[in-house]
């Protein structure tokens, strides 16, 4: 559950102050698949650092789970990307001299999880890896290392997963078996927040935000409460 | 995370640059190597000099001609000390035990066909126990036989082992530079020295050498021992007024004699060896100090091409803390390793110096626990810096360096 109320972003560049996130309000129930979309420059990236406790709001108020984020030490906040956000990045940003089991078993290492080899197993078969666990990310293709990517994200069965243009790296069929993995874990009960600007990406989400100069264009929830 | 998993990844990461740790880890291993065989040296040295103290008693002061100079180097004229000085200090100051005038010389020993080169010592009768010389066979020279000037010798380890074999000489007669003496004992072995062998040399009966063999009417040392070390300055100033009275020398005139104590004797040279040992231990800190320089010019280095790596962890969940303590193990890592291949190379070098230079080397565990301990501390001071500054990344650009 996620619940975003007024949420800002103010930067200074040159010394002139930069609104990256203009005021911006929503709510993600559990389960949920929502897609963000929106140009460069939109504000979606600087929304996926908010909402993954990356960085921390000029003003307004982020609640995960009922926890309110701003109140959170450095520690804190290591803790709660720990064990309730899983990150999919475009570019895998996976550790080149460690294995795919390895990768996938990091967060585990950083909670302190027992049994954290079996459960990185686990994670690397939901993603379909399991008989690659052994290799090296230089050594998997592009769908394989972002597929172990999916596998950390999820191995600390988190509250969230974020992803930030998890197919933009890839070819349009492996671009899609990823987000049939995607679409899989949210029939498992995931939530899922997509960035993307890539309209037949968002088609997989149940939910859409536009975003444009820092604000919500549209929010496909909202429309159809109306 | 467990320190054994931070320990794996800090192992890989320096397998994954073997060249550049091993770059990293030598200017620690110079460092260490010469603390531990700098120290080893000087060690050595110290030891020897304690050995000496032990060889040659500490309750003896030493009475020499001339004036004294800062580096014992006596000048001026070297005959104002007499046997008569020598009876004078016997018989006036109290509180000493026994009183031995040298006189000494290189002589040519012969035996049969057997030549040896080695020292002759004229001294007084009280001079082989002073000296700790213990007898090994016969007995030392009387009163009487010192008075009376005859020729007869007492001879060292080295000397019987050179001249006869190791067989028992007392009896024989034994050419000094061509005069016949009769060995009436010899001295169990002392040892060798490193800068001269205490057995290689004979002695006669002051007089006799005096008269007999150099043709000199001075002494050039008197060992006098004291009863107890407490009276030692005492007995100095005692010593320095009566010669002063027998040499006629008048207020204001400066002493032709000098007085001293072996064992500030051994003091000075052990100072000497001490200051040496500074200078050597002062280099090699040097040297480990730049090696930790090094060690710190390569952690950050390797956090700058990490910084993605770094941004990663973050994103997971590692800790600030995490961070951090993963750059310093690595750091101590390489300090640690270096200090132990260089701990290896230094005893080694020590060896090495001991014999093939010949020098007295002493490795002691508290030089290797020291130098490994300031190995680690200098990975830690020279890595917490490298390591605070990758635990403080922002993520969102650490994961968007390339």
């Amino acid at each position: 559950m996620i619940e975003v109320e007024n949420l800002s972003k103010i930067y200074q560049l040159g010394g002139q102050e930069v609104a990256a996130l203009n005021g911006i309000s929503f709510q993600i129930p559990k389960g949920e698949f929502v897609a963000i979309m929106g140009q460069s420059g939109s504000g979606k990236s600087t929304l996926m650092n908010l909402l993954g406790c990356l960085d921390l709001p000029s003003s307004g108020s982020y609640h995960l789970d009922d926890i309110d984020v701003r109140t959170l030490s450095s520690d804190q906040l290591a803790e709660v990307r720990n064990r309730r956000i899983g990150f999919v990045f475009q570019s895998f940003n996976l550790l080149p001299r460690s294995s795919a089991l390895e990768n996938t078993e990091l967060p585990l290492l950083y909670s302190g999880t027992s049994n954290s080899e079996s459960k990185a197993r686990e994670a690397l078969a939901k993603v379909g890896l399991d008989a690659r666990a052994h290799h090296k990310p230089n050594e998997l293709s592009g769908g394989e290392r972002q597929r172990v990517a999916i596998a950390r994200a999820i191995v600390n069965n988190p509250s969230i997963i974020l992803a930030d243009e998890p197919t933009g790296n890839l070819d349009s069929k492996t671009g899609e078996e990823i987000m049939d993995i995607f679409s899989k874990l949210n029939r498992e009960g995931a939530t899922l927040i997509l960035v993307t600007h890539e309209q037949h990406v968002a088609q997989y989400a149940s939910r859409v935000i536009h975003m444009q100069d820092g604000m919500i264009l549209s929010d496909s929830a909202r429309e159809s409460q109306c | 995370m467990l320190i054994w998993d931070l320990f794996k990844i800090s192992l890989r990461s320096l397998r994954a640059n073997k060249l550049r740790t091993f770059l990293t880890m030598l200017g620690i291993i110079i460092g260490v190597a010469s603390v531990i065989s700098m120290i080893s040296l000087g060690e050595g040295a110290r030891q020897q000099t304690l050995s000496t103290i032990a060889k040659f008693g500490t309750n003896i002061i030493t009475v020499k001609p001339g004036e004294q100079k800062s580096r014992h180097v006596s000048s001026g004229k070297v005959e104002t000390l007499t046997l008569k000085d020598a009876y004078a200090i016997r018989d006036y100051v109290p509180n000493i035990t026994g009183v031995a005038a040298q006189a000494y010389q290189n002589g040519q020993l012969k035996f049969g066909n057997k030549n040896s080169n080695s020292t002759v010592r004229g001294t007084g009768k009280d001079y082989g126990w002073m000296a700790n010389f213990k007898m090994a066979e016969g007995r030392f020279y009387t009163e009487e036989e010192v008075r009376t000037a005859r020729k007869v010798c007492v001879l060292g380890a080295t000397v019987v082992k050179n001249l006869f074999d190791g067989a028992n000489p007392v009896g024989k007669t034994l050419k000094v530079n061509g005069g016949n003496y009769l060995v009436i004992g010899t001295t169990a072995a002392k040892g060798a020295l490193s800068w001269f062998d205490p057995d290689d040399q004979i002695f006669i009966p002051i007089t006799t050498a005096q008269k007999r063999l150099f043709g000199i009417k001075h002494v050039q040392s008197i060992d006098v021992q004291v009863k107890n070390m407490d009276d030692i300055e005492t007995i100095k100033q005692d010593i320095e007024s009566l010669l002063r009275r027998r040499h006629n020398l008048r207020q204001g005139k400066k002493n032709d004699f000098y007085v001293q104590n072996s064992a500030e004797w051994l003091n000075s040279w052990g100072q000497a060896a001490k200051t040496f040992q500074f200078l050597l231990g002062g280099i090699a800190t040097i040297s480990l100090l730049v090696g930790g320089i090094g060690i710190m010019n390569i952690m950050l280095v390797s956090v700058t091409e990490r910084t993605r790596e770094i941004g990663i962890r973050i994103a997971i969940g590692a800790k600030k803390r995490e961070i951090r303590k993963q750059f310093l193990i690595e750091s101590i890592l390489i300090s640690f390793l270096g200090g132990s291949i260089g701990i290896g190379l230094g005893v080694l070098i020590s060896r090495a110096a001991s014999q093939i230079g010949g020098l007295d080397t002493a490795v002691s565990l508290q030089s290797i626990l020291l130098a490994f301990g300031f190995s680690v501390a200098i990975g830690i001071f020279f890595g917490l810096y490298p390591a605070t500054k990758a635990s403080n990344l922002n993520p969102i650009d650490a994961l968007r360096y390339e």
